[in-house]
């Protein structure tokens, strides 16, 4: 990442925050308005740093992977249905069963992930193809499930969707607490205080995000296996030689990456809102994909780019927050469909490469034949 | 006597190719079907009235047999457009998106043309207006990510992604808006229905089926043709197997990546405007959910040879139309049928898995369908 990127996404979160303090200044103070968008972006940012992880770690060991959509519906899917069987059926307790939920949507990105792995290590399948052979098995396999299980001959719900057990709870960081003192009987500074503390009051997921993207920085570029990763990916011969097992880094960096699209998916119906519907990850696992190579292929520059992807969808949320005090000049801020098209056409802007260029691994998507 | 023993063996020679391409894709189904079989009892349904219900409901009567042409209509257009994109070497994703606005456009000439002329259209004029509207808006909205896949490298898997979410929003604004159907009853995001100067007509009295059906197969021999006896499909063949290669031999790769990108946008955009003007005379949101993916799955199925697409159309629309017979006899869900396609297409993908439960010795050399980011 050089300063001409990082350059540019700070300009566009700029922008993006300015446009809504602009228009919500009427309504609310700027400050409150700052925090709560950037609580906003840090959380909705969370499935693609996430999703941009898993694609840094399977292609940082030489494996693309566009099945990140799929594999974050599917764990979607089964870390909630997860969480409702554990409840309904096997009586546990709400919070016992929201973690197991979190527990089983990581599992069930790691098994797809297996299966991406074999297609195209072991079977040597176009890893394009295979990945595109994930997400359509992923909506073919919740679709199929979610009518099946619910409203089948056979369901043990008897046709009705039954209430998931609810969402992971705001952790709060007692800021407000640790500063309030020093504000000592001034209102507004308390107030201040407060509307900064929204930034840091997140959910576990999205907080776990965050330091998982230092924690794969780490990983990727301090350790042993970091350097294994990487040479596996760009040389993956020179790394035979030298007593790597290729197969096996590729096989365990894309189970990596498989856990992290599962992390992912659980924060969909998990974290954000308890409930699932077909589709719901609406084209952020290719998202992320834009995100990983925009970052260059680095944790920390692919989470830099998920929060402005992050920061536009925030845009669109309190564009809808803001629609009665939106000027007439800027009527078409109301347009939801118009408004929702930022993400999309920033990331096709980002792929030109105006930007800078991005190079990938040398060996990303080359299958290894020894 | 001599000429007679060449063409002998050499019908036998066809043969033999025949048998070999379709030998893998066989096998394929095959499994899928016994491993859907496997999902539905495991379910507690009876996998054998569940397929006897699919195959009554997709060929069991000229019905049945018209309304499984009906759904094989777009299916050979959309996977006549991913699989001439994977001829080029193009990954095409956006047969969705390219359909949706294809469809927004046909609707668009179908129901507006006349009354911003001020007079009403004959039929041979307003008819095939309307779809080669469908047609340039589909290769518009392709052309877009070829252009950026010639000159800035941006990956034309990521940005047709991209272009179909483009293409959702913006038709739902349009539809939603300026485009709705007016009518006091309506609250649903569809268009005005077209004129009847801009339908097409139908073969049969009584019978869905349509000219469109008829164009199908007509536009897959085109292609076949496009492909293999001209220049055009020859460059778009080198590119596609080795653009370095082309480059050396004095092929425009960066003219042809985009050319290529427009027609295949160009068959989805058809795909669209055939099912406004021969089927639904209106484009309504959310009619073409899944046909994109659908397409990618025809075209591997088929061997990208427009041949293989259209029976590998067939069978697509084989499963979706007989799905509803299905569901009534077994009250197995719809989506089951996902699931097999979903299957069929991991099947024909790794065909080293088919290749491998089968025994069967690969041959020939391996054919390159995308390559990595780096174009």
């Amino acid at each position: 990442m050089d300063w001409k990127r990082f350059g540019f996404i700070a300009l566009i979160i700029i922008v993006l925050f300015s446009v809504v303090v602009m228009v919500g200044q009427a309504k609310q103070p700027p400050l409150l308005i700052v925090t709560s968008m950037l609580a906003t972006t840090i959380a909705v940012a969370t499935p693609l740093t996430l999703g941009a992880l898993s694609g840094v770690f399977c292609e940082r060991s030489g494996v693309v992977n566009i099945g990140i959509e799929g594999m974050m519906l599917t764990s979607a899917f089964f870390g909630w249905l997860g969480a409702i069987y554990m409840f309904h059926i096997f009586k546990l307790p709400p919070s016992v069963s929201i973690v197991l939920g979190v527990v089983f949507a990581i599992l069930t990105g790691a098994l797809m992930s297996l299966l991406h792995a074999a297609l195209s290590i072991t079977f040597k399948v176009d890893q394009i193809i295979g990945g595109t052979v994930i997400n359509i098995l992923a909506v073919g396999l919740t679709g199929f499930l979610n009518r099946q299980l619910f409203f089948g001959a056979t369901s043990v719900f008897k046709g009705s969707v039954p209430s998931s057990p609810g969402v992971l709870p705001t952790i709060h960081i007692p800021i407000t607490e640790l500063f309030a003192s020093a504000c000592g009987t001034s209102a507004t500074c308390l107030q201040n205080v407060q509307a900064i503390n929204r930034v840091f009051d997140q959910k576990p997921i999205a907080m776990g995000a965050v330091l998982l993207v230092f924690f794969s920085h780490y990983i990727l570029f301090n350790t042993r296996w970091g350097l294994r990763t990487r040479a596996v990916g760009e040389h993956p011969k020179a790394a035979d030689t030298v007593g790597i097992n290729v197969v096996f880094m590729r096989y365990a960096n894309v189970l990596i990456g498989g856990m992290f699209a599962g992390l992912a998916g659980a924060y969909f119906t998990i974290e954000s809102v308890p409930s699932f519907e077909p589709l719901l990850t609406n084209g952020r696992g290719f998202i992320s994909l834009a995100a990983m190579i925009f970052g260059n292929w680095t944790p920390i520059g692919a989470w830099a780019a998920s929060l402005v992807f992050g920061a536009s969808q925030a845009l669109l949320i309190n564009m809808q927050i803001f629609r009665d005090v939106i000027p007439p000049q800027w009527s078409f801020l109301q347009e939801s469909y118009i408004v929702g098209l930022t993400p999309y056409i920033l990331t096709m802007f980002i792929l030109t490469g105006i930007i800078g260029k991005t190079t990938s691994p040398a060996a990303d998507g080359v299958p290894y034949e020894k | 006597m001599q000429s007679e023993k060449q063409s002998n063996s050499l019908s036998r020679k066809i043969l033999q190719a025949i048998s070999d391409a379709s030998l893998v894709p066989f096998l394929a189904i095959l499994t899928a079907v016994v491993l859907g079989g496997i999902i539905i009892a495991f379910v507690g349904g009876n996998p054998f009235l569940a397929y006897r219900g699919l195959i009554e409901g997709s060929f069991g009567s000229t019905k049945a047999l018209s309304e499984t042409a009906v759904w094989a209509t777009p299916y050979i257009f959309a996977g006549l457009a991913v699989a001439l994109a994977f001829k080029g070497g193009l990954f095409n994703i956006g047969a969705e998106g390219q359909l949706a606005v294809g469809a927004v456009s046909s609707a668009l000439i179908g129901y507006a043309l006349p009354e911003w002329l001020g007079f009403s259209l004959p039929t041979i004029i307003h008819l095939p207006l309307a779809i080669i509207a469908g047609m340039l808006m589909g290769g518009i909205w392709a052309g877009i990510v070829g252009w950026l896949k010639a000159y800035t490298g941006g990956h034309e898997v990521i940005n047709t992604i991209m272009m179909n979410y483009i293409a959702l929003n913006t038709t739902s604004f349009l539809l939603n808006g300026v485009m709705k159907d007016r009518s006091p009853t309506n609250v649903i995001a569809r268009t005005p229905l077209i004129d009847e100067s801009a339908r097409m007509p139908a073969i049969f009295e009584g019978l869905r089926v349509h000219w469109g059906f008829v164009l199908a197969l007509f536009v897959a021999f085109f292609i076949w043709w496009l492909l293999n006896k001209t220049t055009l499909g020859f460059e778009i063949r080198t590119v596609g197997l080795n653009p370095d290669a082309a480059q050396y031999a004095g092929i425009n790769v960066k003219r042809t990546i985009i050319l290529t990108m427009v027609l295949s946008g160009m068959l989805a955009g058809l795909a669209g405007s055939i099912e406004v003007t021969g089927l639904n005379y209106r484009h309504e949101l959310g009619f073409s959910i899944g046909y994109g993916f659908d397409a990618i799955a025809i075209a591997l199925l088929g061997k990208s040879h427009p041949l293989g697409i259209v029976l590998s159309a067939f069978l697509f629309a084989a499963m979706r139309n007989g799905a509803t017979r299905m569901q009534f006899l077994t009250q197995m869900p719809v989506d089951l049928i996902s699931m097999i396609q979903a299957l069929i297409l991991l099947f024909v993908a790794a065909d080293a898995i088919i290749r491998y439960i089968y025994r069967i010795k690969a041959k020939g050399e391996r054919v390159v369908l995308t390559r990595g980011w780096g174009g």
